[in-house]
């Protein structure tokens, strides 16, 4: 029999679908709080009671890779595993992989001090969008309409402390409707798409900011793409998220690790949670 | 049966349905305070305040 525990700092609405889908079927699970796990070098897996595959679903970015680190360390299946987390928490590392596996994306440029910033988004020409290479729901993503703001832009960046604001990813502000794609990738299976539209007043489409969501055809293309894409960052439980570029039609932008179905679930008929665990009781038997 | 557990905060009353799991969040009706399910004991939930959303939080 086996044994799933789903590792989390809080429990949302993700967390508890998916315990009790555990509990449903009959499967040995636990939600465990990742903010009381301590860890040695001296450890050994027969230390932890975690059963035989753990679902990684800390909210925390960095809590929730250096975890998996230390519970691959200790020999237990992490879905995902840690490679897969540092790639889709970092845009930069993402881009490169979409690049080099040539699966369609922005096009986009990396800088690496505020005058090189600065002189990429001149030689570019706005509009331009300026992401920060790891951040979570929209977070820190400004577009770049006019160089007076942009270079004021810049400038607050410089005087942020974070090392990691003075590397500039600046990207392509792609021509698209007021929405974009995310693609739910469960193991070798797209199980469901939604469309996440933009609030009013608000250009960003993540549903943490108010957008709003409806079921998307899950078309072939679609279907393809966020596959490769997430075999380009190692595989797993995923929310591939692609816009419809006018004039290149579909293109990845981000890969999400700790995928939130909430907006999901509530449009499409696909059993999401099912699936994950159905996946992850797979994983635990190979 | 949900349980009725005071707002550190305000004093309010926080209403905790039975079947809320521990590491659940909660929020105060009142003030908007949020706490998390530290334990349950039979019935009875304990809360502590809940982790403040951090740089890192998200997918």
């Amino acid at each position: 029999m086996v044994e799933v525990s789903i590792l989390c700092d809080k429990v949302r609405f993700e967390e508890k679908a998916l315990y009790e889908k555990t509990q449903s079927r009959g499967i040995d699970s636990k939600i465990v709080d990742s903010k009381t796990i301590i860890i040695g070098t001296n450890n050994k897996r027969i230390d932890f009671s975690l059963g035989d595959v753990i679902l990684q679903r800390s909210v925390s970015y960095y809590r929730g890779l250096y975890l998996t680190a230390c519970l691959e360390f200790l020999g237990f299946k992490v879905i995902n595993r840690f490679e897969v987390g540092q790639t889709c928490g970092n845009k930069l590392v993402t881009s490169i992989k979409l690049e080099q596996n040539r699966i369609p994306t922005p096009k986009t440029q990396f800088a690496f001090s505020a005058e090189s910033g600065l002189e990429t988004i001149k030689k570019t020409g706005l509009p331009l969008v300026l992401k920060p290479i790891i951040g979570s729901w929209g977070r820190g993503i400004y577009p770049l309409r006019d160089l007076e703001t942009a270079s004021m832009i810049i400038e607050m960046r410089e005087e942020d402390n974070s090392p990691l604001s003075r590397i500039y990813y600046i990207q392509e502000m792609v021509d698209r409707p007021p929405r974009d794609i995310r693609c739910i990738i469960v193991g070798e299976q797209a199980i469901a798409a939604i469309y996440r539209y933009s609030s009013e007043f608000e250009w960003r489409t993540n549903v943490a900011r108010g957008g709003k969501v409806e079921l998307a055809p899950l078309t072939n293309e679609m279907e393809d793409l966020a596959l490769r894409a997430a075999k380009a960052v190692g595989g797993g439980v995923l929310g591939v998220d692609m816009m419809e570029h006018k004039d290149h039609g579909l293109v990845v932008h981000e890969v999400n690790n700790t995928v939130e179905f909430r907006g999901a679930a509530s449009v499409s008929r696909a059993d999401i949670p099912g699936e994950i665990v159905d996946y992850a009781v797979k994983q635990a038997r190979k | 049966m949900k349980s009725i557990v005071e707002c550190q905060e305000c004093g309010a009353e926080i209403s905790v349905p039975e079947d809320a799991v521990v590491g659940e969040i909660m929020t105060c009706p009142d003030c908007g305070a949020e706490y998390e399910i530290a334990s349950k004991v039979g019935d009875k939930p304990e809360l502590k305040p809940a982790e403040r959303v951090g740089e890192d939080w998200g997918q």
